[in-house]
């Protein structure tokens, strides 16, 4: 056994995860990926240790509910033979690897860096001279959008290759969101820094991501939560997923010029967001979710005031949901429009919602559940088209999904627990968390020194893995169909770029 | 003189109108009916800024499709009263003054050497194209039916009596509304309200244009809407006085301009490659006048 296998939110030793030599370690990890269509890479990630590099790739099996580990030194001068020429669904780690600590890969095909951190290897290459994939024709051409974004929204860098209308290829340049945030992590001493941080890593994901901190908090601590804290947690994802689907629902509307849809879904957004702030003083819960604690306890009265809320939302939501998927106009707008095909997924490794529209049961609320969700029995919803229809679809039913679950939750409130001191990060851990956040899974992985102080953190928002497959569902699209596309993914821009 | 003034005064209510109605639709109170007027006399106090890869066409392109349009104002008659010009032919002349007007903004457009302006002139371009069969059919089963050629003598010699002439009539009204929805890129082909500049037909075109230009560029759509309901009107009010013309030229006005309002709040725009085929169906709507008109006349022997 060259691996070490764990469960989601574990912590082990670091000296424990295998240290293999990087030629069995890609025969290793690439092969456990081939054999068994259910893993994916969770997080391939490097960090810089007495000299060298040190290679760590976590390989997350969906059917078996576990996470095989697996490391390796690397020296920053080395020459090797990619993951990505077996598997595509590498691509990004061996780039951002690439970036940070100018490891050469031989046969990688695209070896561009990610985001431009200020603290890469190469500082001579900047963002703003980045060799785009170009052509040389006289019949094709190329369109650039962003970084401003016409909404004034985040920044990004689209450039299309058009055949008149139709998008041939599309390259999408990240990086100008880029705040160094696992830096920061490493400098902020004080846990309700590092709190905050994890919130603002994504604006529109700040449970889940937080929730991905505090359980690689707690797990490194060695701390057991009590169930009113779990409690929190699940409800939190809840109404966050029904908050952003519903907003999102409305966005889609916007895009297609359905002012219907776009005005009431977002009014109906408000009221799940008006309820977080009663709960927590926050709509976008802020704030909410703390290492260790529970510091705001959901009272019956709480419980009572969303139940009425969702009751109110659910009737609406539903007559807006027949309204717009019996509009001839609309459907004509989704179905068939930015397909990404089940073999495009699978091997580009798309998380969360997006893998779901393509038929695979990808959710880690099912394969590594957390918190609650292991007697919520989660069977996560499955659409197999692909297109911006399954897209549409899939969040009409989650929603519901999430109304159901938060009903069962709220039937049996837990009992509100004394808070018990959680004491230090025990030192030479590795840990890992992964949450599925309402856009797919987050993973964050924190490693331990020698004085229990965090030597590396390693944040992978599922935007990392998807922003490729919209890459690729728009091909052969009309390029105005592309805005459609986009908001049906919604992908992060500062989640990816950190 | 009477359709002018009729015209710039519907000119002023209509955008505000549909803007309205899209708002209370929607559950919103809305900004003013005089919100649009508003916004064009503040563009009208600005200066205006011009990028530097721009010639002169850029900054001529305002001012000849502004004028284009007021060319275009001056033959529409009114009821009785002709136009300010009204000469045989005079809807060519209507059709073609239009299409001057969008020529300059469509090559000023390109100037810019924006890609996305570029894109935006390519598919105005395309669409005007298709659309100019609907209308010159509709113009000439008219004129073939009433045995004139300039706008004021076919309205005025159009008798709606039997059924058929009915249906022309409804059929007609059908076709310029839509003519105006393409022309002036509304829904269901363009949306005027998005900030997506790829799926941008006509909004995209005047990205660049600002100031005075651009109040110019605004004015001229508020007019353009006027004059096509003016149009539809003239199908229906023939030769009946004043005292009934004149407020059902405002009532027809006023409907059309509720009727956009309520297309562009209940249904989705359409896929950019279903447009054309949507303007050439309006083509064959028109050929359908066309073999009415020649029931009509009985030329089917």
């Amino acid at each position: 056994m060259h691996y070490l296998t764990i469960q989601n939110n574990q912590s082990v030793p670091v000296s424990e995860i295998p240290e293999i030599s990087y030629n069995a370690f890609l025969v290793l990890n690439t092969g456990m990926m081939v054999e068994n269509s259910g893993r994916h890479c969770a997080n391939y990630f490097g960090y810089p240790e007495a000299g060298a590099i040190k290679l760590i790739c976590c390989i997350a099996d969906d059917e078996d509910h576990l996470i095989h580990l697996s490391s390796c030194v690397a020296d920053t001068n080395m020459e090797l033979a990619s993951f990505t020429a077996k598997l595509p669904c590498f691509e990004k780690f061996e780039r951002e690897i690439h970036e940070n600590f100018g490891i050469h890969y031989t046969d990688h095909p695209w070896l561009k860096p990610v985001r431009f951190a200020y603290n890469r290897a190469d500082s001579d290459k900047g963002i703003a001279d980045y060799p785009f994939y170009s052509i040389d024709s006289e019949e094709l051409h190329e369109v650039g959008v962003g970084p401003i974004h016409a909404g004034v929204i985040e920044p990004g860098h689209f450039r299309f290759i058009c055949n008149g209308e139709q998008i041939l290829h599309l390259e999408i340049q990240l990086g100008y969101q880029h705040r160094g945030i696992e830096k920061l992590f490493l400098e902020k001493d004080q846990l309700n820094q590092l709190s905050t941080l994890a919130e603002n890593i994504a604006g529109d994901t700040t449970a889940g991501h937080t929730t991905a901190f505090v359980h690689a908090w707690e797990s490194l601590c060695g701390f057991k939560t009590t169930r009113d804290i779990d409690f929190v947690r699940t409800l939190a994802l809840e109404l966050e997923r029904i908050a952003v689907h519903t907003g999102d629902l409305s966005a889609v509307c916007t895009d297609i010029a359905y002012q219907l849809g776009s005005s009431v879904f977002g009014r109906l957004r408000t009221p799940i967001v008006n309820f977080m702030q009663e709960w927590c003083g926050n709509r976008l819960s802020k704030g909410l979710i703390r290492p260790g604690q529970n510091k705001f306890p959901f009272t019956q009265a709480l419980a009572n005031r969303l139940s009425e809320v969702l009751d109110i939302f659910e009737t609406d939501f539903i007559e807006m949901n027949k309204e717009l998927f019996d509009l001839p106009s609309a459907l004509s707008r989704f179905e068939r429009t930015g397909v990404v095909s089940t073999l495009d997924a699978t091997s580009i490794g798309v998380v969360g919602m997006a893998a779901r529209t393509c038929g695979m049961p990808r959710d880690i609320r099912m394969s590594h559940p957390h918190s609650l969700y292991p007697e919520l029995n989660h069977e996560p919803v499955v659409k197999h088209h692909g297109d911006v229809y399954s897209r549409v679809q899939i969040r009409k039913h989650e929603v519901q999904q999430s109304i159901l679950h938060i009903r069962n939750l709220i039937s049996n409130l837990p009992d509100v627990h004394e808070r018990v001191e959680m004491g230090k990060p025990r030192a030479g851990l590795f840990a890992i968390s992964l949450v599925e956040g309402w856009r797919g899974e987050i993973c964050h992985c924190a490693v331990t020194g020698q004085q229990g102080e965090l030597i590396h953190y390693k944040i992978k928002d599922p935007s990392f893995h998807n922003w490729l497959a919209l890459a690729l569902a728009v091909r052969n699209n009309e390029i105005s169909d592309f805005p459609v596309c986009n908001k049906s993914f919604n992908l992060s821009y500062c989640g990816h770029d950190l | 003189m009477l359709s002018v003034v009729l015209i710039i005064i519907a000119a002023i209510f209509f955008t505000g109108i549909i803007i309205r109605t899209k708002s209370l639709a929607s559950g919103r109170k809305g900004p003013g009916i005089l919100q649009p007027v508003h916004d064009v006399i503040r563009l009208f106090r600005k200066g205006v800024v011009y990028s530097e890869t721009t010639s002169f066409i850029f900054q001529l392109a305002p001012s000849v499709y502004f004028a284009s349009i007021i060319m275009a104002m001056l033959v529409v008659p009114f009821g009785r009263s002709g136009g300010v010009l009204g000469f045989n032919g005079d809807f060519i002349f209507f059709a073609y003054v239009l299409a001057l007007g969008k020529f300059f903004s469509i090559i000023a457009a390109m100037d810019t050497g924006s890609s996305f302006e570029g894109m935006g002139a390519s598919r105005e371009a395309l669409y005007s194209m298709f659309a100019e069969p609907a209308f010159f059919i509709l113009m000439g089963s008219l004129a073939l039916l009433s045995g004139h050629t300039s706008f004021q003598e076919i309205f005025a010699a159009l008798h709606i009596g039997s059924q058929i002439s009915y249906a022309l009539a409804a059929l007609a009204t059908f076709v310029l509304l839509m003519i105006s929805m393409i022309e002036n890129s509304r829904m269901p082909v363009d949306d005027p309200k998005t900030h997506l500049e790829l799926t941008m037909i006509h909004e995209v075109m005047i990205l660049d244009n600002s100031g005075f230009d651009l109040g110019l560029i605004l004015t001229g759509g508020y007019l353009k809407f006027a004059i096509y309901g003016a149009l539809i009107v003239n199908l229906f009010i023939g030769v009946i006085p004043y005292e009934y013309a004149i407020p059902a030229f405002f009532g027809i006005q006023f409907l059309m301009a509720v009727t956009i309002g309520l297309i562009e709040s209940f249904m989705a725009r359409f896929r950019m490659s279903h447009n054309p085929q949507f303007i050439v169906a309006l083509t064959s709507v028109s050929l359908l006048i066309f073999f009415g008109v020649l029931l009509i006349l009985q030329k089917f022997m």
